[in-house]
């Protein structure tokens, strides 16, 4: 146990230092929401229907800048053979640094929605039903994403190649959560259905997602 | 130097091994037993299988035939969890300073018996350095405090690959030292190496030219 809150305090020490790139993923986020109305035009009606659509978009964008490297560094510098020769079950140690890197990528994006979303036009009930549907579903983006991060771990611009493999999983998050977001602001769905169907595939993310990347790790040798 | 006491019966077991990479057989039918207290050089060529071997014995990659264990270890006689590893890399982040790299690797490999951070940095002569940015180093620091973590964390095998890489005389000499201590209070080193590591009594095992 000690071991695991030693890697989480290392992992989100690592992101907030120069170079880790913790806060990138915030200002890509802001970037992305704040061209949408100067591709689409300033119609606030038009803006305030697609708002959740384009939050969910950027948030999923900005949570896959840095997932590339997260154990493409320990590989690198060999932090991960050490960390395979502990009694921590590798699986374990995913599924702890899956849960820093969203500490120090995801939740800033979950805090940041609602105050980018008033650029966007969208209304109180709206706001927090993007925050709340960014809260569950973010982390099953990270948990996925984690899988492509380690089958891409030797690649030096594994990157892009990451991102293709992963995007098609990330659909149905996608799909669920910016449904639910919508429904929050009224709507023909109710808003516990997708909702609850976002939590469940955050969970079964966060309980299969490490098995299949310690798994591909050990395959790297 | 090392006040931490290993059990005396333990032994590194290899049965037969042999050492494959990308599908290419490196070195066949290699059996040691290491006891409690020796040391084994690796020597050969580059490309003979030393850095293989290593990391067959440290768990990292599957032999292609035969067996590796740590005999008197208890009932999971793995050799994973009680062995150091020391590779090329240094397994450091540059944005950490030496302490907290020091310090995770401590909680991270279970440090029990082991030494302070400090302690074991002023036996490798980096103290001052301590608080700097791992970043900040030469090479040859670098490889100083990765090999200080030998003495944070007590594993009774050691993996030495090319420890001496980088370092000046005096830093090999008080690797030397490190090691003699390691040894009489009942470790085990496997260390391959191109150069004399002033291992005194250690038994050598010579790999083959790559074929």
């Amino acid at each position: 146990m000690g071991a695991l809150v030693a890697l989480f305090v290392r992992e989100v020490r690592l992101a907030r230092r120069i170079g880790g790139g913790g806060a990138m993923g915030v200002v890509f986020f802001l970037i992305l929401v704040t061209i949408t109305p100067f591709a689409i035009g300033p119609d606030l009606n038009l803006l305030s229907r697609i708002g959740p659509a384009i939050l969910w978009i950027a948030a999923l964008l900005a949570s896959l800048l840095g997932l590339d490297r997260l154990f493409q560094s320990d590989h690198e510098d060999g932090s991960l053979d050490l960390l395979r020769m502990t009694d921590t079950p590798l699986e374990l140690i995913v599924a702890v640094k899956c849960l820093a890197h969203w500490t120090a990528t995801g939740l800033p994006l979950v805090i940041a929605a609602p105050l980018f979303g008033l650029m966007l036009a969208l209304d109180g009930p709206a706001l927090g039903g993007v925050a709340a549907s960014l809260l569950v579903g973010t982390p099953a983006l990270t948990f996925i994403g984690a899988i492509g991060a380690a089958l891409t771990v030797s690649l030096r611009r594994g990157g892009l190649l990451m991102a293709v493999l992963i995007l098609p999983f990330t659909v149905p998050v996608l799909i669920f959560g910016v449904s639910a977001a919508g429904a929050a602001s009224g709507g023909t769905v109710p808003f516990w259905t997708p909702f609850l169907a976002l939590c469940a595939l955050t969970l079964g993310a966060m309980a299969l997602a490490p098995f299949a990347a310690a798994a591909a790790l050990r395959g790297e040798g | 130097m090392s006040a931490h006491i290993f059990s005396r019966a333990l032994a590194l077991r290899a049965d037969s091994l042999a050492l494959a990479r990308g599908g290419r057989t490196l070195a066949g039918d290699l059996s040691f037993r290491l006891t409690a207290g020796e040391a084994l050089v690796v020597t050969g060529p580059n490309g003979a299988g030393k850095s293989t071997l290593l990391r067959v014995l440290a768990g990292l990659l599957e032999p292609a035939a035969g067996t590796a264990r740590l005999e008197g270890a208890g009932e999971d006689d793995e050799i994973a969890p009680r062995a150091h590893y020391i590779a090329h890399a240094e397994a450091q982040k540059s944005a950490l300073t030496v302490t907290e790299n020091l310090e995770f690797w401590a909680q991270t490999l279970g440090a029990a018996g082991g030494m302070a951070p400090r302690e074991a940095l002023a036996q490798f002569a980096l103290a001052h350095a301590a608080d700097l940015p791992v970043g900040y180093l030469s090479a040859g620091q670098r490889r100083r405090a990765g090999l200080a973590r030998l003495l944070v964390a007590p594993r009774p095998v050691w993996l030495l690959d090319e420890p001496a890489t980088a370092l000046d005389a005096a830093s090999q000499r008080r690797l030397a030292e490190a090691m003699a201590a390691h040894l009489t209070s009942g470790g085990l080193i496997v260390a391959a190496t191109h150069v004399p590591l002033g291992l005194e009594g250690a038994r050598e095992l010579q790999l083959g030219a790559a074929s």
